[in-house]
């Protein structure tokens, strides 16, 4: 098996609060392999967005490793940080927040590059134009304020932006959300493009599932900051294991007039990450939960190869 | 409004006589013939309906889709009367409710209609709810600009409500903040339906909410239909949530309406290429695709709008004709319509790929 680009193990990062300590991301291990593409899903609050910033290195993680082509990326100096910083970039959803606003789309893709104090006005100038290119924006819009630009070119500039420094690996946190379907597909097509182009690594956080099989090889269901199912793509929409996971798709809509039967509704809401109890973070919202789902602790065991599932009755629900 | 009679028929106390005469209103509940509405402001018009029409049954439920600034939710605040003018004005068409046009109606009358026969459900529960008000009063507050009711049946009223929509009515005292988005939702689709409307407009009902929690909202808003027989308008960019909910579709694009009929017409007989288009932008959820097709392009700027058809700038279909001749609606089966002049072209593309 081909190694890691991107290697976690046991990641945790926790926030003091008033009300106690919020368990974001608790003990997360999975690992990236080169070239492809991990699609991490879960809902609002599971501790996705703080999983994809802990990677790279906006938060420093609590606990637990994190590796970056085989080094410890905890344990980096200074400088060796800023190359890996330039490595591992990230998207952001909201195009609309995360570009400056007083700044032209030049000024947004090419500071990066400014700020290394590296390149001169001419060569500035020439790798903007090349990034420019690479996400499909006219040259025209170079002195456009992001007010001036719809959603779907806004994301292309924070695309350009990213692409600044030929990174190998890119966080992609809900980066079509806010967009329109037929604007989605070209940004989807366009991250599909450049990954083949550039050969790079991406984590793709979304609470789209479609979308996420779509761009995915590999998927983590995340629940409560915790993994509870990765499986390649394909193999997790056609034999889901965990119960959240099937919840999870049995839960969408589907298109067109083919319509589903009973479909599970899952009772209640995600609970709090403050101070969790031991045991299964989903035992109190899973139709199949004992009475030991409560006090044994878990974590991913494998139900088929390459098919990891946290579930102590994952085996016997699923006739494995 | 139209004569005395009708206005009769429209106060709250005749209304269960009205809900039992569905006969003749059967056809035409809400007729919308001819709206146009434009935002005019200094610098610009904007163009957001041009033209709409369609008829809604009662009990029945008419899925509006379309895109960021199709006009979806425009054409919803005139229903409700409650666009903002200025800047809006309304350029031309009626609005039938139960027979009356409501379109010219006073703020007074409208008064009397919203909340009451017409409601709406907003996108965002979080700012639809008032921050400093419980949510057992805000529900309240809707029972009695309506209804002669004494405070305790009013109070009654609402507790009632609360446990329609599962809320436990113990959390009659709480503020929104208390709640998670979800049941902030419920508290919005509570108040909307604690007059028994018989039209309700539900805007992006479930988009800020999770996928677990939309089906919990979804399946209330099932099971409410079926028990109160609401007439409902969902307002959505979603196709999915769309063949879950909808009976008839109507697809909105720059202001127009360019495809509609039933929700089987329009999934599995698609005519519009704009439609056909939005169907090839979608990763399936049980589909392989390698490449999406996106359409290419962006709506356009509703300030200046394309002449002939709308949608010719980014039609792959796109014929001469089609940049400079306006485009009717026409019927191509029974019930089911679309605004294209190049229909044979769609098909014979698809016949091809077959």
């Amino acid at each position: 098996m081909e190694s890691s680009l991107v290697e976690a193990s046991g990641l945790k990062k926790h926030f003091r609060t008033k009300k106690g300590i919020v368990h974001a991301v608790d003990g997360v291990s999975f690992g990236i392999r080169p070239g492809k593409t991990m699609g991490i899903v879960g809902e609002s609050g599971c501790g996705k967005s703080t999983l994809g910033r802990v990677l790279v290195h906006l938060e420093s993680n609590t606990d637990g490793a994190m590796r970056f082509g085989g080094r410890d990326v905890t344990a980096l100096g200074k400088r060796q940080l800023r190359e890996f910083r330039q490595n591992a970039q990230m998207i952001f959803q909201d195009p609309y927040s995360s570009l400056n606003p007083r700044y032209t789309v030049e000024e947004t893709i090419a500071e990066p590059l400014f700020l290394s104090r590296r390149y001169s006005r001419a060569e500035l100038r020439q790798r903007t134009t090349e990034l420019m290119g690479c996400v499909g924006m006219a040259q025209r819009l170079r002195a456009s304020y992001p007010h001036e630009l719809d959603g779907g070119r806004r994301q292309r500039v924070g695309i350009a932006r990213a692409l600044a420094y030929d990174p190998k690996f890119i966080v992609c946190d809900e980066p079509v959300s806010a967009l329109d379907v037929s604007i989605q597909a070209q940004i989807l097509n366009l991250l599909q493009d450049l990954k083949k182009e550039k050969n790079l690594t991406y984590m793709f956080i979304t609470h789209d599932l479609s979308v996420v099989r779509y761009i995915s090889d590999d998927i983590g269901v995340m629940y409560l900051g915790q993994l509870v199912e990765t499986s390649p793509s394909k193999e997790l929409f056609k034999a889901p294991c965990h119960p959240y996971t099937k919840a999870l798709l049995s839960a969408i809509p589907h298109i067109g007039v083919r319509r589903r039967a009973e479909r599970a509704v899952l009772k209640g809401e995600i609970t709090s990450p403050i101070d969790p109890k031991p045991g299964c973070r989903f035992a109190s919202r899973c139709p199949h939960a004992l009475g030991e789902c409560q006090r044994r602790s878990l974590a991913l065991e494998e139900a088929a190869p390459g098919h990891f599932v946290s579930c102590i009755r994952a085996k016997e629900l699923n006739g494995l | 409004m139209g004569n005395g009679a009708s206005n009769d028929a429209g106060n709250g106390a005749s209304k269960t006589m009205r809900g039992a005469d569905v006969g003749e209103e059967k056809q035409k509940f809400l007729e919308v013939r001819d709206l146009s509405v434009r935002y005019e402001t200094k610098e610009e018009t904007v163009y957001a309906v041009n033209g709409v029409s369609f008829s809604l049954e009662k009990g029945r439920t008419l899925g509006l889709v379309g895109e960021t600034g199709a006009g979806k939710t425009t054409i919803a605040r005139a229903i409700l009367g409650i666009l903002p003018s200025p800047p809006a004005v309304v350029g031309g068409g009626e609005i039938l409710l139960g027979g009356d046009d409501i379109l010219g109606a006073s703020e007074r009358e409208m008064h009397d209609i919203r909340g009451n026969r017409v409601t709406m459900i907003f996108q965002d529960p979080m700012t639809a709810l008032n921050p400093v008000m419980t949510i057992g009063r805000q529900i309240e507050e809707v029972i009695e600009s309506h209804e002669r009711v004494s405070k305790d049946e009013a109070r009654k009223r609402a507790e009632e409500m609360l446990e329609m929509v599962g809320i436990l009515a113990e959390r009659y005292s709480e503020y929104p903040h208390q709640f998670s988005g979800g049941m902030k939702q419920r508290v919005v689709i509570a108040i909307a339906l604690a007059c028994n409307p018989d039209l309700l407009l539900a805007d992006e009902p479930t988009t800020a909410l999770d996928v677990t929690i939309q089906a919990q909202v979804l399946d209330l808003m099932k099971t409410l239909h079926k028990k109160q027989n609401t007439s409902t308008i969902l307002i959505t960019h979603d196709l999915g949530v769309v063949s879950e909910m909808c009976d008839e579709v109507a697809i909105v694009y720059a202001g127009e309406i360019v495809e509609m009929g039933s929700l089987e017409d329009i999934f599995e007989r698609p005519a519009h290429p704009y439609m056909l288009g939005l169907l090839g932008a979608i990763p399936a959820i049980d589909g392989d695709e390698e490449k999406l097709s996106p359409i290419p392009g962006m709506t356009p700027d509703p300030t200046s709008l394309p002449p002939g058809c709308k949608f010719h700038p980014r039609c792959k279909y796109a014929a001469e004709a089609c940049k400079s001749e306006p485009v009717g609606m026409k019927e191509i089966a029974p019930g089911h319509f679309c605004r294209c002049l190049n229909l044979a072209a769609p098909n014979l593309a698809a016949r091809e790929a077959e």
